[in-house]
């Protein structure tokens, strides 16, 4: 009885629940704000990534090797350095505007560098997966080569890659998290101020329902998306 | 028959192509003239769907010359944008985009590559629709359709582009035999319509009603060309005798 009113006083004390909970919210606000932005900024960079390194001939061989190296490197290093080395490297570099933005533009850029890096593998397996004879095609009714891209294989692989690439932003949603490092006062890093002040763990406890409360229906509606071409290719085998 | 004095309008010399070791073309001399229809016989693997693949350069060769329209296809200069939209090609796997309408697929072309406007487009692609009863399915998605309807919606596709000559890859093989004619139907209908072609093909009985010339290949060499009325009555080659028991026997059983 005794450990359990510890738990009860340790993590879900609703005193320092109230308390904190303004503070972490408008720290999500926060999360939220690097969430949407990173995920637009690695939409289309991943994509044009993935195209890149997918492009063909000889003559492309130096940009797709950078697109390689990109994702190496990136996919590589933890998300953690990234920040730091961008936080706290950038500003050093005194390079005036690019090294006097907002720490949360530093953040942002973090994020968007590691996941793009994660969500160009994405498209460039569903770009892989649509089969060649669509491009064949698509090319012998004289489609050139950026129509039947634009046209016929990414529309095709977005499509497919939709469930996965949710997967990613639920990481990248989370990930905002890491960013506290660098000194964004986002809900985590208020969460543990709240924390070290009340003694107690009801703040962190907080900010981790509204991570979860934001994550839950992306999952349930990724869920509903497989399912649903799980059901159509069912159909279509019969 | 055209033959005479004009050159031909599809047209290969000395046409050889190796995959790695393989040789899967091996000096292929071939003429269609126009409004003609030749069907390239022979067993799978004998380089009837190659064949078809490097008229519209959708395979390179390696050796020889290919030349449609007056357009040397095996040129590295040649636009083969430009070639491909002379050349229709029907696959045997139909290969519609799953991700667009019927009406969708056959107007991407002509409205991207072909210069059409929208609503040129969509109308010329109602009036082939509506000539191959298949108007009533424009806004269906490919996936809602037979096999039959996917194909001839393919060869809609095709035609849309006004191509001058149509290459048909086996088009019937991935079809249950029943959505065979109404394949075929369409074919003989261009075919009687004038449209020049060369046509990969199992169905023996059908290469014999239109083709104004039968080739049959065996390793990647036409071993023996023809009209139909020879190659199915007195072949000269024993392989062509064997290939052809074959296949009646195998028609036999079925």
């Amino acid at each position: 009885m005794h450990a359990l009113h510890q738990v009860y006083r340790t993590f879900f004390y609703p005193h320092s629940f109230r308390l904190a909970l303004p503070d972490v919210w408008a720290g999500f606000q926060l999360n939220l704000k690097m969430m949407v932005i990173a995920e637009a900024l690695v939409l289309v960079l991943a994509l044009a990534l993935a195209i890149v390194r997918g492009l063909p001939g000889p003559a492309a061989r130096p940009l797709r090797a950078l697109a390689i190296a990109y994702t190496d490197f990136f996919r590589g290093t933890p998300l953690i350095l990234v920040a730091f080395i961008v936080g706290f490297g950038v500003p050093g570099l005194q390079l005036g505007y690019i090294s006097s933005q907002h720490v949360i533009v530093y953040g942002i850029t973090a994020l968007t560098l590691v996941y793009t890096a994660y969500v160009t593998e994405v498209y460039r397996a569903g770009i892989e997966s649509v089969h060649p004879s669509q491009r064949a095609a698509a090319r012998s009714l004289g489609l050139n080569y950026w129509q039947t891209m634009r046209y016929v294989i990414i529309p095709q692989a977005v499509r497919r890659v939709i469930p996965p690439l949710l997967n990613d932003f639920v990481g990248l949603q989370k990930d905002t998290a890491i960013i506290s490092v660098i000194g964004v006062g986002e809900a985590t890093q208020l969460a543990q101020q709240f924390s070290t002040q009340n003694n107690d763990f009801a703040s962190l406890v907080a900010a981790a329902v509204f991570f979860i409360l934001l994550t839950i229906p992306l999952a349930r509606f990724t869920d509903h998306l497989v399912s649903n071409r799980e059901g159509r290719e069912r159909a279509q085998a019969f | 028959m055209a033959t005479n004095g004009s050159t031909p309008f599809v047209h290969l010399r000395g046409v050889s192509k190796w995959f790695g070791p393989l040789c899967v073309l091996d000096k292929i001399d071939l003429d269609v003239p126009e409004h003609n229809v030749v069907c390239l016989i022979g067993a799978s693997g004998s380089g009837k769907s190659t064949l078809l693949r490097c008229i519209n350069r959708l395979e390179r060769v390696e050796e020889g010359e290919i030349a449609v329209d007056g357009d040397l296809v095996t040129d590295d200069k040649v636009d083969v944008n430009a070639l491909r939209k002379k050349v229709g090609i029907v696959f045997q796997a139909y290969n519609l985009f799953p991700h667009m309408t019927v009406l969708q697929n056959v107007t991407l072309a002509p409205r991207k590559a072909g210069g059409f406007t929208r609503n040129g487009a969509e109308g010329h692609a109602r009036a082939l629709l509506h000539r191959i009863g298949l108007e009533a399915k424009a806004d269906e998605y490919p996936d809602r359709l037979s096999g039959g309807q996917q194909q001839r919606v393919a060869i809609v596709r095709a035609l849309a582009m006004g191509p001058k000559v149509l290459l048909l890859d086996e088009i019937t093989s991935a079809l249950d035999p029943q959505l065979v004619s109404e394949v075929l139907g369409l074919v003989r209908e261009l075919a009687e319509s004038g449209m020049t072609m060369v046509v990969a093909t199992h169905e023996m009985g059908f290469a014999r009603e239109v083709a104004d010339k039968v080739c049959f290949l065996d390793a990647g060499q036409i071993l023996e060309e023809g009209p139909p009325s020879q190659i199915f009555t007195e072949p000269r080659e024993p392989r062509t005798r064997e290939f052809l028991s074959r296949v009646l026997e195998a028609e036999k059983l079925a």
